[in-house]
Order: structure tokens, then C-alpha cells, then sequence
């Protein structure tokens, strides 16, 4: 489904992605862990379309289309959806105006009519269940006065609605408590099929043990430097970045 | 030094009205008219070294020739333009400032209410007792060259304790094939315990000329009575305008003003100036101005409160793209008798234009001593990261800066009373963008 290859991107001429290697099929999970600074965030955003973000070399490709020369919103009706780390608050634009625009654009690119009131709204209903997400959608502005947990699992629900391909989280796990964890992670797991893929970026082995990936990377200074099973990050838990920091930069060293 | 005289329409009308200004019955007018022109005569047209002006500059518009009083030209008008879909309304047609019988509806049937070229309302008792009353009390020399010299204009009244059923939707069309230098006067009296909405749309005619159009609107809203007041500004780039608006409101009545620019007329300078004039008046003033191109358009406002337990309430919103200017001054005095007053004033802009500008200079001044009243003034552009996050959903970056537009002019749009004038309003700022 996602074939990244000699992925090199920079911000403000400061190279953070050097040389980064992916592949994802459909049905697969894949977690992505590193060290601060190891630029986790960045091939989110990259891969989303960020602008602020130049791919100096590289390929990206979704199910044979070049995503890289694709703008943010096809990108995004194309099937990718990038679960924000901070998901921004927009003041006067209603949540479920934005949804049905979203969803709208999205089916008007694959040729399909808009939804008729009622569908739309059975299918937020039905979505907003399966995520778990209870919060008061209608005459609210969109993630305004909304929790950090409240905002984290409006973008699951919103993963929900829009049923990408491809799913990144993120840092979804950061500010959430033990509760709203589970929450996102059921959610994820609801949504987990044969036909779509999630790439979960994480800190922490803790958000794993609930959605458990099929593979880990280790990304450091702009590399996959290891890729294994889960087994990896629980490796990664007792021993620390400092020992992939130390045998990376080692193996540099030869 | 050298003292420029570019003014070349201050001495045509020094020339062609000196000792000649237009006359009828009764005279008392002819007296409030001579007076006015002296008071022109002597101010002249401001420049920029007056505070009120500092940032509107006249001089180009009024260095310019025009036809005075030119008649409006034969035939038919396009008045699809100033359609508002789903509005029922009164229809009321000007061409150039001058009523125009046939393409208005026939209201003599409604119970209450009362629309006359203004030339046809000099001998009714409300207008002898109103007219010149108010906006000549400020010192606008646009308003005194208006009192002095117009023509033409309307004349609107709403008996006492009549409901309107209808609004009354008031078409100003420019429309000479030369041009033009306009003067138009309207009068307004909603009477006690009355009811009335107006809404007002200013456009072009194809093949219009470029034409400088001055109007003068007094507005009585008598004790009890209700008034919900519309500008919707959509006229093309040679149209330009200047507006006086002069509100006076008696106790316990209402009056609110939407006052909407979109892009089009090269220049407008709006003045709405509410005075409470009594106890438990409140007053609201709403502005949405959505600018493109080269446009340059200038709201002053003033609300007065000249007595105890009045509320006011004004929020304008401005959107600049392109080189576009926008200019906001909200001015608010709370009179030494005007205690336990609630006033309240905002004032956001949104810069989209990189070269686009902003003065807005929100000014109160406070004498009495048991007020309540707030201001907020900001400015900012459009939220980046508002527009990525909205495209990473796959909404388009056109639709996304809609979303956004609307989002930013929300608190004003909200309050419309009329969803009719709503949807049209928030439909033009999707156009405008």
C-alpha cells in the first residue's frame, strides 16, 4: 500500500529525514518509535503534505500514486489521514459542518454523490458510538473547549467518518490518562481491517499494549535503524534509546 | 507655499449654485438650505489633515468633473443584481437617487406605511419637524452640501403602532452613461410603537459611468418602536459613496444596523452615528466589509449616549484581500447624564492580503461615573494551521479559506435577525473570495 524509499526531507535548510525507508501493506500496523528529535513527527507531516516541510530526495508512493506531487487534500482523499498531535481549534466552524464538508469533497473526488442529511447524520451517530466518542458535536465549534483527551478522540472519530487507507497517529498516546488511552486505542482497533493500514508514532511502549502492530521501527537521526516485532519495543522499554543511540552511533563509528 | 486647488467640484458647485440653489414650497427650506451651503462654503471638502478624514482621501474623487443633477438615463435595469433570494419584500426602486415609480411596488394599500419621493414630503407635518434636525448637527460638510443641494431621495414613515408586514427593500441603482455627482436625502420616522425593517442595496447598472454618490439618511425611531436597518453594498468599482447615517431614538425603542461592503465600489466612507437620545434605548451596530481588489472602504461610527440605562452593542468585522484598505473608527461618549450605561464595542480584522491595510481606532469617552463599557480591537490573517488541518481532511484550499471567512465573520452574521439577508449576506462572502 505505502512504499516509502530514500525519503529525505528538511525544514529551514536543517535535514531531518535522511534516507528513510518504509513499506506498509494493507492489514498491517506499524509502529514508529525513536528519541526526541529523531524526526517521527516530521514523516507524519511529510507524508500528510505540510508545506513547511521540502522532500529534498525520495520517493513516496500510495498504491501506485506519486503521493509527493499530490496537495494535502487529495492527498487526503486519497486515503491518507493524518491524526494531528495537536489537533487546532477553529472558532466558528461547526464540527459537523466540517465533517460533512470533509466528507463530501472526499466522495465528490471518487465520483460518488454527497450523502443525504439523514445518512450523514445515522453515520456520525453509528462512528461517534464505535469510537467511544460521546462529546456534544452539534452548535459546537470544532475541538473548541474540547479536552486535550476530548480532541485526541475527536480525531479517531474523525478517522471513523472518513475511513482513510492509511491511518497515522501521531503521538496520539501524549497527554492522554490510562482511560482515554484504551478508548483511542478500541477505537483503532474497531477500525483495523484487512483493506487499511495505520502507522502509529509513538513514544512509548504503553500505547502498543493496546494496539498491538505487526512491526516496530526505530527511528533515529532520520533512519530506520532497527525494525522488528513487538518484541522490539518492549526491548526498547527495558534498555532505553540510550542503547540504540549507542550501537547506531557505534556502528556509524567502524 | 503654494495652497493646491485641485478641488474642481467645489468650484463648479460654488459657480453653478452660488445664490441658485434648488427651491420649492414650503420656504422654511430654502432658509435651512442657504444656511447649509454657507456652512460648506466655508469648511469646503475635508482633507486628510482632518482627524475624521486622516486616512480618507477625497481629494481624487472630488478633483474630478461631473454632470450635477444630471436626469437618470430611459430604460429598462437589471435589478438581478440587488435580488436577495427568498427576501419578501416592498420593492423600492432609485435611479440615481431619484424614485422610480414604476419599478416599485404599490404600497399606498399598506395599513401604516407611507414611501414618497422625498420632494413630494417637504409639506407633511413629521418632516417639518425632523428634517435637518439631526445629521446638521455634525459638522460633515458632505452633510451640509447635501442639505443644501439634493434633489431627490425617499421618504418613509411608518405610523404609529403600525407593524410593517413586509420589509422594505430599498434599491439604489447608479446608473447615468456620464459622470455624475449624486445627492440624495432620505428620511425615515418609525413611529411610536412601530414596527419597520429596511433593507438597502446599492449596485451598478451595466454601462453605468463612474459616478460620486452622497447620502444623507435621517433616521427617527420614535418611543417604543423597532427598527431593523440593512446596508448591503455590492456596487461596482466606478460607483463611489459617501453615506451619512444620523439615528436619533427615543426611550425605550430599538434600532439595529447590519452594514455590509463587499467587494466592488472603488470607494465608500460610511458615517452611522446612533444618538440614545432617551432613557432604556438600545441600539446595535453590526459590520461585515469584505474588500478586494483596490478597494477602499471607511466605517465611522458613533454611538451616543446622552441618557441613564441605555445598552449598545457593536461589533464590526473587516476582511482585507489584495491591496485593499479598510478603515474602522467606533467612537462611543457616555454623557455626563448617561449613568448605569452598558456599552459594548469590537472591532477584529483579518488581513488576507499581504499588501492589503487596516486603521481601525476604537475611541471612548467616558463622563460619566456608574458605566459599564468594553472594547476589543484585534488583527491577524489568515490561521495556518487552521488551513492545513482543514485540507489534510480533504477539504480544498478555496473551501478550507471559505470555512475560515466564515468562521472569522460568524459573531456578526449570527445575529442577523433576517435569515433571508443571512444567507444572501454569507453567500457574497463566498463570492467575494
Amino acid at each position: 500500500m505505502l512504499r516509502i524509499k530514500n525519503l529525505h526531507a528538511s525544514i529551514d535548510n536543517k535535514e531531518i529525514l535522511k534516507g528513510l525507508d518504509l513499506e506498509v501493506k494493507a492489514g498491517e500496523v506499524h509502529a514508529i518509535m525513536g528519541p526526541n528529535g529523531s524526526g517521527k513527527s516530521t514523516l507524519g507531516n511529510v507524508l500528510a503534505g505540510r508545506d513547511a516541510y521540502e522532500v529534498t530526495a525520495g520517493e513516496v508512493w500510495l498504491d501506485g500514486k506519486d503521493l509527493l506531487e499530490l496537495s494535502p487534500e487529495d492527498r487526503a482523499r486519497e486515503g491518507v489521514f493524518l491524526a494531528f498531535q495537536y489537533p487546532v481549534e477553529i472558532p466558528g466552524v461547526s464540527n459537523i459542518n466540517f465533517l460533512k464538508t470533509a466528507l463530501n469533497e472526499i466522495r465528490a473526488y471518487k465520483g460518488l454523490p454527497p450523502l443525504e442529511a439523514r445518512e450523514f447524520l445515522n453515520r456520525v451517530k453509528e462512528k461517534q458510538k464505535l469510537v467511544e466518542f460521546d462529546a456534544k458535536l452539534a452548535n459546537r465549534s470544532l475541538n473548541e473547549g474540547f479536552s486535550g483527551g476530548e480532541k485526541k478522540r475527536n480525531e479517531i472519530f474523525q478517522l471513523a467518518m472518513l475511513e482513510p487507507k492509511l491511518g497515522i497517529l501521531d503521538e496520539t498516546d501524549s497527554g492522554l490518562d490510562i482511560d482515554a488511552l484504551r478508548i483511542v486505542a478500541r477505537g483503532v482497533n474497531q477500525l483495523r481491517s484487512s483493506n487499511n493500514a495505520f502507522i502509529v508514532i509513538t513514544h512509548y511502549q504503553r500505547l502498543l499494549e493496546y494496539i498491538v502492530p505487526d512491526f516496530v521501527h526505530v527511528l533515529y537521526k532520520g533512519r530506520i535503524v532497527r525494525s522488528g516485532t513487538k518484541e522490539l519495543a518492549l526491548e526498547l522499554e527495558e534498555k532505553g534509546y540510550d542503547w540504540i543511540k549507542d550501537t547506531v552511533d557505534a556502528e556509524g563509528a567502524v | 507655499m503654494i495652497t493646491q486647488v485641485s478641488d474642481s467640484l467645489y468650484s463648479q458647485l460654488i459657480k453653478t449654485y452660488g445664490g441658485n440653489l434648488p427651491s420649492a414650497e414650503p420656504r422654511s427650506l430654502d432658509e435651512i438650505r442657504k444656511q447649509a451651503f454657507e456652512r460648506f462654503k466655508s469648511t469646503g471638502f475635508p482633507t486628510v489633515k482632518n482627524e475624521d478624514w486622516k486616512y480618507t482621501n477625497i481629494q481624487p474623487l472630488v478633483s474630478q468633473h461631473y454632470e450635477l443633477d444630471a436626469e437618470p438615463p430611459l430604460g429598462a435595469f437589471d435589478l438581478d443584481k440587488a435580488n436577495l433570494p427568498q427576501l419578501e419584500a416592498y420593492r423600492v426602486v432609485l435611479i440615481d437617487g431619484k424614485y422610480h415609480a414604476g419599478l416599485s411596488d404599490d404600497v399606498s394599500g399598506v395599513p401604516g406605511l407611507t414611501i414618497l419621493p422625498i420632494d413630494q414630503a417637504f409639506e407633511r407635518l413629521c418632516f417639518a419637524k425632523y428634517f435637518a434636525e439631526f445629521a446638521d448637527k455634525t459638522d460633515n460638510p458632505f452633510v451640509a452640501l447635501n442639505t443644501a443641494l439634493f434633489t431627490s431621495g425617499l421618504f418613509i414613515e411608518a405610523g404609529k403602532n403600525s407593524q410593517v408586514q413586509k420589509p422594505i427593500h430599498i434599491i439604489h441603482v447608479s446608473a447615468a452613461r456620464q459622470p455624475v455627482f449624486n445627492q440624495v436625502r432620505n428620511l425615515y420616522v418609525v413611529g411610536a410603537f412601530a414596527e419597520a425593517e429596511i433593507v438597502e442595496s446599492f449596485v451598478t447598472d451595466d454601462g453605468a459611468e463612474r459616478s460620486l454618490n452622497n447620502l444623507v439618511t435621517e433616521i427617527v425611531v420614535r418611543e417604543g418602536a423597532k427598527m431593523q436597518h440593512y446596508y448591503l453594498q455590492t456596487a461596482a468599482s466606478q460607483s463611489n459613496y459617501l453615506n451619512h447615517t444620523e439615528i436619533h431614538q427615543e426611550k425605550h425603542s430599538l434600532y439595529n444596523n447590519y452594514n455590509c461592503t463587499f467587494p466592488g465600489p472603488a470607494f465608500v466612507r460610511n458615517n452611522i452615528n446612533v444618538r440614545l437620545g432617551d432613557m432604556e434605548v438600545e441600539s446595535h451596530l453590526y459590520g461585515v466589509t469584505l474588500t478586494a481588489g483596490n478597494q477602499f472602504v471607511d466605517n465611522h461610527t458613533i454611538v451616543d449616549h446622552l441618557r441613564p440605562h441605555c445598552e449598545s452593542y457593536e461589533w464590526y468585522k473587516n476582511i482585507t484581500q489584495d491591496t485593499s484598505t479598510a478603515v474602522f473608527n467606533g467612537k462611543i461618549f457616555v454623557r455626563t447624564d448617561a449613568q448605569k450605561t452598558n456599552a459594548f464595542q469590537q472591532n477584529n480584522n483579518m488581513l488576507i492580503g499581504e499588501k492589503s491595510a487596516v486603521y481601525t481606532k476604537p475611541q471612548l469617552e467616558i463622563f460619566a461615573d456608574d458605566v459599564k463599557c468594553s472594547h476589543g480591537c484585534t488583527i491577524g490573517q489568515f490561521d495556518n494551521e487552521a488551513l492545513f488541518y482543514l485540507q489534510a481532511r480533504g477539504i480544498s484550499e478555496a473551501q478550507a479559506r471559505i470555512l475560515l471567512v466564515h468562521a472569522f465573520a460568524f459573531d456578526v452574521t449570527s445575529r442577523f435577525a433576517n435569515t433571508a439577508v443571512r444567507e444572501y449576506v454569507e453567500h457574497l462572502v463566498e463570492e467575494g473570495l
